[in-house]
């Protein structure tokens, strides 16, 4: 099922009582979700991503805006009558339930000619235990269980009344780094064998790229960019989405556009086939750590962009190479070739720039010019 | 080393120890050594052989009788009923956003005021004199019945008041209890419960009471132990002379064969606690039972 939003805003009063003016949680969504489809919901801390999942399951009423399912308008229906299933940060699994009975839950709820008998609902319950590969675990209480284990049952109640949305709300930061990518590769073959349109709340950008097939990029209510993970990367589309997206982080510098060509700090990076015919002006430039290039002899002794190196990190597949500069901010990262010849004790290395992972943008607005 | 420790750990206990011992464990084994102790004189501290005569006494007595009754009544009233309505209440607090504070300010009053202070409204309210009929009995003129005598008049009457009053005064704690219980069920599971389409009566009885239930066993168990204590509320209602107005608890007559004027008996006096002790000690269990079975572990 698709899910589509139109002009979808959510403002909440201030908590702060000396401010005034409200806090805009979701501003002016309007964009569509395809159907079957695992959507990464991403962006930073208080941007308003719980409250979007809130409004989607019907939790929270929109201020103003439409929500529609396929084609019909939920926007005023009660979350029950809206098949979504969701997932808590911290599980929300009954305490004093057992796990058969917590994913049986939802279904003991259901009235009238959608009642099941108790053999139709322990199969439902087997089906989803199943799904999520917790059979043997069935009748233990939450609280004897492990917080991936937890959260799979937590899946398994969500999907056992067969949900034509999944809304997963940071559903991996209760676990531990190892476990964190086990289970986000559960996620995403459960998604995979039930088709179920899911939409899964990060704020760690690695997890939403290596899981979804579709991110969305927020800060304070508003959609930066949407799209797949790796065009999103390629591609961002200001300076916020660019900084957000990659680890390690993108390097941004202060740039010049002079007579057609890049400069940062008096040296020209880059020419005229890049630059085109983007006006003159002080940029902002981003250089992701994988846009810095080495030399032919890979000894950084040559090559249009001079850093202060501060330190050579070996990482088995490829080196990281700390450094420098006068027109950024703190310690800068260029991932290279482990084959390299740098010689460590020198003070500087100069480096070539692989055009496609440098990124101009506007210094007032952030957009991006090139 | 191990020894060393222990040795520490029984001088920290000592103290404590040594206050139980002189203030509970030698009078608990004195009332006991007292209940066997026939005919016991506190004067010439003789007594004449040992034996169970002063529990069969204090068994055959109407007026412990009239006791055990009158406080078994009041237990089994009050309370299940108070409990209940301070559930009822702590929901209705628990619902409310705005004045939530006020009422639970005004909800606590009671607790901090005086059980006489409180005894004396209640003499004001139910008492007949010459002169008036007291406020309940004017309320239910207006419906067109006779006046009623809740204190010196017909025993279910009295018991009414003294249930009514018992009640009261121990709603205050139950509701600040129930109330901080229910706040402290996480917000999540009712989400949860939300958008599975959990109807609120489910939501209730399968989420709320199973996660409040250690609170609830705690308030039932005190409140047992609380009722059967029962004995200054019902000076505060009827005078000391519980006997005569056929109001007497287990505690009263106790009091009353060590103190009252019937007095100077502490044979029957620690027969009549020890029986007490019983009675609590086996409700207290079973309790305890029931509790555990059903705990959320
Ligand atoms: N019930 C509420 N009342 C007032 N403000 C709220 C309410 N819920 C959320 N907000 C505000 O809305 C904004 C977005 O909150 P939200 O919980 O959606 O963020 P989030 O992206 O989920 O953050 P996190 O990653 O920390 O979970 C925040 O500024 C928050 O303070
Ligand atoms: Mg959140």
């Amino acid at each position: 099922m698709k899910i589509r939003f139109d002009g979808l805003t959510k403002r909440f009063p201030n908590r702060n009582k000396e401010i005034k003016a409200d806090v805009v949680a979701v501003d002016n969504f309007t964009f569509e979700i395809p159907d079957g489809k695992l959507i990464g919901l991403l962006g930073p801390s208080g941007c308003g991503k719980s409250t979007a999942l809130n409004l989607i399951c019907g939790l929270e009423t929109p201020t103003s805006g439409k929500i529609y399912f396929d084609e019909d308008d939920v926007t005023d229906l009660p979350p029950e009558n809206r098949g979504v299933g969701m997932v808590f940060q911290s599980y929300a699994l009954y305490p004093h339930l057992t796990v058969r009975k917590n994913i049986m839950f939802p279904l003991e709820n259901l009235k009238g000619k959608d009642k099941l008998t108790k053999a139709q609902m322990e199969e439902k319950v087997l089906e989803a235990a199943k799904v999520v590969q917790i059979e043997e675990l069935l009748d233990r209480k939450p609280k004897e269980m492990s917080g991936g284990q937890q959260q799979r049952v937590a899946i398994a109640r969500s999907l056992v009344k067969m949900p034509r949305v999944l809304l997963l709300d940071e559903p991996l930061s209760n676990l531990d780094a190892r476990l964190r990518i086990q289970t986000r590769e559960e996620i995403k073959r459960i998604q995979n064998t039930t088709g179920i349109t899911t939409i899964f709340v990060t704020h760690d950008q690695e997890e939403a790229m290596s899981i979804s097939d579709m991110i969305v990029v927020m800060k304070t209510g508003v959609v930066h960019q949407i799209g797949k993970p790796q065009e999103v990367y390629d591609n961002p589309i200001d300076l916020f989405v660019a900084k957000f997206l990659g680890t390690p982080p993108i390097n941004v510098f202060d740039g010049e556009i002079k007579g057609g060509e890049l400069y940062i700090g008096g040296e020209k990076v880059l020419g005229k086939d890049y630059v085109k015919d983007t006006a003159d002006g002080e940029v902002t430039v981003g250089i992701r750590p994988e846009g810095f290039v080495l030399n032919d002899s890979l000894d950084g002794k040559e090559g249009v962009f001079s850093v202060d190196l501060k330190a050579i990190e070996v990482m088995g597949r490829d080196t990281s190479v700390v450094f420098e500069h006068a027109n950024a901010e703190g310690r800068l990262r260029a991932i290279v070739r482990s084959d390299n010849n740098i010689d460590g004790k020198s003070d500087t290395i100069k480096f070539n720039l692989n055009s496609k992972k440098v990124y101009v943008f506007s210094k007032e607005t952030e957009e991006r010019l090139i | 080393m191990r020894k060393a420790g222990n040795i520490k750990a029984w001088l920290y206990l000592l103290p404590a120890i040594l206050f139980l011992g002189v203030f509970m464990v030698y009078p608990l084994i004195d009332v006991l050594i007292y209940s066997f102790e026939e005919g016991y004189n506190s004067a010439s501290q003789t007594s004449y052989g040992t034996g169970w005569f002063n529990y069969a006494y204090v068994l055959h007595d109407k007026y412990f009788l009239q006791a055990i009754k009158n406080t078994f009544i009041i237990v089994i009233i009050t309370v299940p009923l108070s409990t209940g309505i301070a559930l009822l209440i702590s929901l209705g607090l628990n619902s409310i956003k705005k004045l939530r504070d006020l009422f639970q300010t005004i909800y606590f009053l009671p607790y901090v005021t005086n059980t006489l202070a409180v005894g004396l409204v209640f003499m004001i309210m139910f008492k007949k004199t010459p002169y008036t009929d007291g406020l309940v009995n004017m309320v239910i003129k207006l419906f067109g019945s006779g006046p009623i005598d809740f204190i010196d008049g017909p025993y279910w009457a009295k018991m009414f008041v003294m249930c009514f009053y018992t009640i009261w005064v121990v709603m205050p704690f139950k509701i600040l209890i129930l109330t901080s219980a229910l706040a402290s069920v996480d917000d999540v599971y009712y989400k949860a419960a939300k958008i599975d389409g959990t109807s609120s009566f489910r939501t209730f009885t399968r989420i709320t009471l199973p996660m409040i239930s250690p609170m609830i066993f705690y308030l039932v168990i005190t409140g047992f132990i609380g009722a059967f204590k029962a004995y200054s509320d019902e000076v505060a209602i009827f005078g000391t002379n519980l006997n005569a107005a056929g109001m007497n608890t287990i505690v009263g007559y106790v009091y009353d064969m060590l103190y009252g004027n019937a007095g100077g008996y502490p044979s029957y006096a620690s027969a009549a606690a020890l029986i007490l002790f019983a009675i609590v000690f086996t409700i207290t269990v079973i309790n305890l039972l029931i509790s555990g079975k059903n705990s959320i572990n």
